[in-house]
């Protein structure tokens, strides 16, 4: 009896330590980052005092405010049409025959699983044959395209669950196409729409190959400009970056986690 | 569930309005004449300076930051970007004259052209006589960086140190292909320009046996390195060294005595380029007296302004007459030299 | 007639699918497929497997091995005592482990050119207790480092979820008919979560396989992967062709992966969402 209490407790503790290594793991890269942006020296090898300089040097450089910027505008507005074509993809997808929603499904997954060099240089090659100089738009473009598969991701199944009854005895009752998906679709389907909206918007905030590989003159984002500055020498301006970016995502992800979590209750 | 909709798209138009704020305090734009589209080495001017300009001229600049020459290239030849101003080296703005993608300066915009000093116009014969296609932005050797207190200072004069075993792991190299054949057409005597695909693979042998030395490849970045003295040599460009000295006073410079690589990094105009005023303004604004103290004090580079010759007149930046003579400029070499390069670079890069 | 109508809603994105991946497509084959001067070749498909491009292949099909088989070793059990914790809530736990991968991945990687580099923290941490030093950043090493930190949500997350899936009554019965731990772990959660396994194998190998921004920033240039070359090839060397040849080959690990998928994870249990 003894020993299997003791080996209860062992493994506890063997669990309790893979878990604190692996969050340590995880969390230290973030948490060095953070001490030094507090650092009021130029080098990281020597504590020369706590200050916000670099905080404030962020933020009066227009390097960086640009790309953040340009960062959260691609992201939003890529993940938002990307919403839009990846929902009416499904409602269409969803009235036709078993087969070429098949192909289709299969032709959605290629830019999910393909290498993103190779999407990149792809549509890279695509707009230089066509003549188009790569600008914001370009980014855009590829922006939407990487993400529209996401949308469907979790868009699809949502469909699959929902019940067509519902649909039908509305139409029946009276209500317009229009009215009826509004009122009685699309609330169902409003968990998937959203997760693959937020997954979107991460997926492009993180992107950085195809951003690297599509960018025309000037417009860089957080990641294209931070592949730039370390090879010219990291400043700790990025470390503070880095810091207010850790913290807005906490913060934001905090929140809709207790919204959620309030919500399920 | 529509209730928790509202709130997250709600949450994340506060998100995206706060850092437009954020944003909005670092830099309100006026009304503009046009904007100025700069594609320039990183960190190779006063940030300060990009709004000085604007303020002055009421040109928008957009900047854009490249690593090395050959980066630079295809993006021009390709037209994938468009860039009004381009800040290249010597012999890259030979290679764009030479494929037409350089516009002609119209020096009547940039009457600070009168600034530059006579020493770096005789350079421009190798690349752009006359300097029609391009201005001087900063010139200087390159040469072996050094810590006092890993290195016996009297143990470094000669590229060949970097070979001594004693330095393994300390080292850091350029990793830029024209650099590095330079440091080892040094060694054994032949020119930097060569095209002779023997010597480039006798050079390349040479720099292989040198690998396992190296402890990164590195260009601009090579300088913190050196600072947080992470490693004891370093081969860097001549305009680094009186900033590192500040930050770490351990830090040294010398030029080997087989001579070196004397290079001119220089303005020039896109031929397409959709702002040419502008970039003639930006160009005109570079050589300002007062702007190249700002920047030499920011880079330290030694800048070829006859406003400044008191400021610049540090040893480092001024090499002997009898190392100049020993030394070679980078001269463009045609596309197939090119790709022989590109292949025994790779070559070198694979090998272990 | 509705059928029709409704039909015509996946217009856009058929669209998008066209312009942004079969055009594409058909772009990159084309430049593979030629030379400079625009005439058919098959040299740079080829080009695989001569010259310096074998050995980095090699690299960085051993690179990304290793990082995969890290990722799994340390998310397997992960995923397990994620399953069965009763640490409080599990969201959190979740939110807990996945929160690093919200940020940028570039900066995640920089800080650990920070953390590793000779003078760098932990070395400065390592000085000051006395310790040996940790030389390990411009090392192959080092790129697995950044390869498993970056890529391991990866492998966390359709591997839990996965798991989750799994009916706790049915390890309950195994108990009760006297299965042991090896056991059920073997015969039940295993097979049970090969759809999240294979899925994140592919989702951590693909990226491995082909990045070059992580062996730029922790090989210190000295380690030359595919990715590097191909990048190259785009940026410094500018032969577009060679590098498009190149991605063609890359190509086929994706094929590849598809048709893991495919085979495993028929009902898309394996994905991250």
């Amino acid at each position: 009896m003894m020993n299997f209490k003791t080996r209860k407790i062992a493994s506890k503790v063997c669990r309790g330590l893979y878990l604190a290594a692996i969050l340590l793991f995880l969390y230290l890269p973030i948490l060095t980052l953070m001490v030094l942006s507090f650092n009021d020296g130029k080098t990281m090898t020597k504590w020369m005092g706590f200050s916000f300089r670099w905080y404030e040097e962020m933020l009066g450089n227009k390097v960086i405010m640009d790309a953040l910027i340009n960062t959260l505008t691609i992201a939003f507005w890529a993940a938002a049409i990307a919403t839009v074509i990846g929902l009416l993809a499904c409602i269409g997808m969803n009235s036709m025959k078993e087969k070429s929603r098949l192909m289709i499904m299969g032709l959605n997954n290629i830019p999910l699983l393909n290498a993103d060099i190779v999407t990149g240089i792809s549509i890279m090659l695509m707009f230089v044959v066509c003549g188009i100089s790569l600008n914001y738009g370009t980014v855009l473009f590829s922006h939407i395209t990487f993400c529209i598969p996401y949308v469907i991701l979790s868009v699809m199944p949502k469909f699959k669950q929902l019940q067509n009854s519902t649909y039908e005895a509305a139409l029946d009752l009276g209500a317009s196409p229009a009215y009826a998906f509004f009122k009685v679709v699309l609330p169902d389907i409003m968990p998937g729409v959203l997760s693959g909206f937020l997954l979107s918007f991460t997926m492009s905030v993180d992107d950085f190959v195809i951003t690297h590989f599509t960018r025309g003159a000037g417009i860089n984002t957080l990641s294209t400009l931070i592949y730039s500055q370390v090879k010219v020498g990291i400043r700790p301006t990025l470390y503070a970056l880095s810091t207010v970016i850790f913290l807005l995502v906490l913060i934001i992800l905090v929140i809709v986690n207790i919204l959620s979590s309030r919500k399920n209750r | 569930m529509k209730k928790r909709a509202v709130k997250v798209f709600a949450l994340m138009l506060i998100f995206v309005m706060i850092t437009g704020l954020m944003a909005g305090c670092g830099g309100s734009k006026k009304g503009s004449k046009g904007e100025v589209y700069v594609y320039c080495f990183g960190d190779y001017f006063d940030p300060d300076l990009e709004y000085e300009f604007e303020e002055q001229t009421g040109y928008d600049v957009i900047i854009d930051y490249f690593d090395t020459n050959e980066e630079l290239f295809p993006v021009i030849k390709n037209d994938t970007a468009k860039y009004d101003v381009i800040c290249a080296s010597d012999y890259m703005i030979a290679k764009l004259i030479e494929n037409d993608l350089l516009g002609e300066i119209n020096y009547d915009n940039v009457p600070n052209a009168a600034n530059i000093t006579d020493n770096v116009k005789s350079f421009f014969q190798d690349f752009d006589p006359d300097m029609k296609h391009s201005v001087p932005h900063t010139w200087g050797t390159y040469g072996i960086m050094y810590n006092k207190t890993m290195v016996k200072a009297e143990d470094i004069d000669s590229w060949t140190d970097l070979w001594d075993e004693k330095y393994k792991d300390q080292i850091i190299m350029p990793d830029s292909v024209r650099e590095m054949y330079m440091i080892a057409g040094k060694i054994l005597g032949y020119s930097m320009n060569t095209t002779d695909e023997n010597q480039i693979k006798e050079m390349t042998d040479l720099l292989l046996k040198q690998k396992s030395l190296v402890y990164k490849l590195a260009n601009d970045s090579a300088r913190d390195l050196m600072i947080g003295e992470s490693a004891a040599l370093a081969v860097i460009t001549s305009g680094e060294v009186l900033y590192s000295q500040e930050l770490n006073e351990n830090i040294d410079f010398v030029v080997p005595k087989e001579g070196t690589e004397v290079w001119t990094d220089c303005w020039a105009i896109t031929s397409n380029a959709a702002n040419k005023e502008g970039a003639e303004a930006w160009i005109n604004f570079m050589l300002d007296g007062k702007v190249a103290a700002t920047n030499f004090e920011y880079l330290t580079y030694a800048i070829p302004n006859k406003e400044i010759a008191d400021m610049t007149t540090a040893d480092v930046l001024n090499p002997s007459q009898d190392i100049l003579a020993k030394s070679e400029t980078l001269m463009n070499l045609g596309s197939e030299a090119d790709d022989l390069y590109s292949k025994y670079w790779k070559n070198y890069k694979a090998k272990k | 007639m509705n059928r029709n109508i409704k039909r015509i809603f996946s217009g856009p994105f058929l669209a998008f699918i066209l312009c942004g991946t079969i055009i594409p497509m058909v772009v990159i084959a084309f430049y593979g497929l030629t030379d400079r001067s625009g005439a058919f070749t098959v040299d740079n498909i080829f080009a695989i497997v001569t010259g310096d491009h074998p050995q980095a292949l090699g690299l960085s099909l051993l690179l990304a091995f290793i990082s995969t088989i890290i990722c799994l070793i340390i998310a397997f059990p992960l995923g397990l005592i994620l399953k069965d914790s009763n640490l409080g809530k599990k969201g959190f736990m979740i939110f807990v482990f996945i929160l690093p991968m919200w940020m940028n991945f570039l900066l995640r990687t920089m800080a650990w050119q920070v953390l590793l580099e000779r003078n760098g923290v932990i070395n400065l941490i390592l000085k000051s207790l006395e310790l040996p030093l940790l030389d390990i950043i411009n090392t192959p090493t080092a790129v697995v480092l950044g390869m498993v930190y970056d890529y391991l949500p990866f492998m966390v997350l359709p591997i839990y979820n996965a798991m989750i899936k799994i009916d706790n009554s049915l390890i309950e019965a195994a108990y009760d008919l006297g299965a042991s731990k090896a056991t059920v772990l073997k015969r039940i959660i295993v097979p049970l979560s090969v759809p999240g396994i294979v899925s994140g194998i592919t989702m951590v190998f693909v990226p491995s396989l082909t990045t070059f921004a992580i062996s730029t920033m922790l090989g210190g240039g000295k380690v030359n992967l595919i990715g590097n070359i191909i990048e190259q090839e785009f940026t410094v060397s500018s032969n577009w062709n060679l590098g498009a040849g190149l991605s063609l080959v890359m190509m086929v690990f994706i094929v590849i992966s598809m048709i893991m998928i495919e085979k495993f994870d028929r009902e898309g249990e394996g994905n991250m969402l």
